[in-house]
């Protein structure tokens, strides 16, 4: 732990980033709150897997701040960057496991490389965050065969391999049936609380994500749109966020891409087809 | 004027791609001292990168060397200097087909292996999650495959080329009837250790080098989709095997052109 002991253990100001002409993020600025859930929505498209990278430090903003235990992430050397990833768990959505080792060896890969502790400790030490995740007595399975839910909770296992202070979700619920969802939202809230972590989920499934955030931000088009807890974004003002956390097919967002009218489009085909 | 926007855009994007690649084998030798010390990471992939392109390379190098047997044999005979068969088959296999022919079957074989296993690392985002985990993948998944390519492509020119003087023997004295003495003993006098031999053994190490290189960096530079994998797969083929020959004329003109 760093000397840091403040409440807020992300704090990302005036974030602006772009790929390309494309901005992403255009003046973000949020708090994630230790032992905390906080949860980053928006519809797909907006960038909420970049936060995460950027939070990572894989990608480097093009300017404004982004601050992890009070480390200035774009800042740091190489070095330093590992050292705090060490103390940073991601789960990627696609679980990310080395397909060429074992469910085991991919959980005791991240404990292999950074101690040197015997073998019967990993051991011991794996086969409890299996067990934390109900994997135990799947140990000796490779990747390819797993379901995509059991991938994730490996995954997932692999991410407290190493006792982090904080957890990166990629969009833990995309793609579950609807027991494996179930899991994993339970898993997520459970394991924050009991490891004393804090998490990071970043998801556009509104019901599941509502379930278990203490915290809840939305973006879209680059910028903080909503934020709050999940029963003041419920009673929210504001249409947009209302529409997003409706699930509301029309609205702020519209249904039909822009463009001409439909009557003048109509109207059109007739006229041309007249010419012909 | 949107010939030459397209030709300016062209030749930065090439020039890009070199710069991006030379830092990238900056990188990837800053790694290479710590994969003695993980020495297990370096056998496994001497296996599949090495090991298992032998079947190949001492397949190919047999009839290699027996169509050099039979090509030399047709020649030769007419001038009656058939005995010359041995320094026929070996200068050819030693100075240019060992080590170009083998660093071709190694770039189809190994290289695109190497393109592959890593584009598809790279896009089923394996890299990335072991960044975020603090294990650099160009130390921890490059570097043991870098090395392991310098070493291998060399032994497997040796082999190719050795096993390619057995195909031609095989041809030419037990088929064709040249005499055993004369096609070793006349190859033992012409083939020079440190003007042949060395010169070919260079050329394999340099072979191996670009050849590893330009798979590994294919790999991880590809655009992470199975269609991005799929063409840095073709790239690596298509640019090492124009590497390979146009190096290898180069080479062969510092070695053995008095240019």
């Amino acid at each position: 732990m760093s000397d840091n002991q403040d409440d807020v253990l992300v704090r990302i100001r005036d974030l602006h980033f772009s790929r390309g002409d494309r901005k992403i993020f255009d003046g973000v600025s949020l708090d994630i709150r230790r032992g905390k859930v906080t949860a980053i929505m928006g519809p797909s498209g907006t960038g909420k897997t970049t936060l995460l990278r950027l939070i990572g430090g894989q990608l480097r903003p093009d300017s404004g701040s982004i601050e992890v235990d009070g480390l200035e992430v774009p800042k740091l050397k190489v070095s330093k960057l590992y050292e705090l990833r060490k103390r940073i768990g991601m789960l990627f959505q696609s679980g990310a496991l080395l397909t060429d080792i074992s469910v085991f060896d991919n959980v005791a890969f991240p404990i292999r490389e950074h101690t040197n502790m015997p073998p019967s400790m990993i051991r011991d030490m794996v086969l409890m965050k299996l067990e934390a995740v109900g994997l135990r007595n799947a140990r000796e399975l490779m990747p390819s065969e797993l379901s995509g839910g059991m991938a994730r909770r490996v995954a997932l296992a692999r991410a407290i391999a190493l006792d982090p202070m904080m957890i990166l979700y990629d969009e833990p619920f995309t793609g579950q049936d609807p027991i494996s969802m179930g899991v994993i939202v339970q898993l997520i809230r459970l394991l924050n609380d009991a490891l004393g972590l804090t998490s990071i989920v970043v998801s556009h499934d509104v019901q599941e994500t509502a379930t278990i955030a203490d915290d809840i931000y939305v973006l879209s088009e680059g910028r903080v749109v909503g934020h709050g807890t999940p029963q003041e974004l419920a009673e929210t003002d504001s249409d947009w966020v209302k529409q997003f956390m409706q699930g509301l097919p029309d609205g702020p967002v519209p249904f039909h891409y822009p463009g001409t009218q439909y009557a003048e489009d109509l109207l059109a085909g007739s006229e041309q087809g007249r010419g012909a | 004027m949107s010939v030459i926007r397209k030709l300016g855009k062209w030749g930065l994007g090439t020039f890009e791609r070199l710069g991006r690649g030379h830092i990238f084998l900056y990188h990837t030798l800053l790694g290479i001292p710590e994969v003695f010390a993980r020495f297990g990471l370096l056998v496994q992939q001497m296996l599949s990168v090495g090991v298992l392109s032998l079947l190949i390379i001492v397949v190919s190098g047999f009839f290699v060397g027996m169509v050099l047997g039979l090509q030399g044999y047709n020649t030769l005979v007419d001038f009656g200097a058939e005995q010359s068969l041995g320094v026929v088959v070996a200068l050819s296999l030693v100075r240019e087909l060992g080590p170009v022919v083998a660093s071709l079957l190694y770039a189809g074989r190994a290289g695109s292996a190497l393109t592959a296993e890593i584009g598809l690392m790279k896009s089923t985002e394996q890299l990335s999650g072991m960044e975020m985990m603090a294990v650099d993948p160009i130390k921890r998944v490059i570097a043991p495959r870098f090395l392991a390519g310098c070493i291998s492509l060399p032994i497997l020119a040796t082999i190719f080329t050795a096993v390619g003087v057995i195909g031609g023997f095989f041809v030419g004295v037990g088929l064709l009837g040249v005499d055993d003495g004369a096609f070793w003993s006349q190859m033992q006098a012409k083939v020079d250790f440190s003007e042949d031999i060395m010169n070919g053994v260079i050329k394999s190490i340099v072979f191996g080098f670009v050849v590893t290189w330009i798979a590994v960096f294919e790999g991880y530079d590809c655009v992470p989709t199975s269609e991005g994998v799929s063409r840095a797969t073709t790239r690596t083929v298509v640019h090492s095997s124009l590497a390979v020959l146009g190096l290898d004329f180069v080479l062969t003109a510092l070695m053995f052109g008095n240019i």
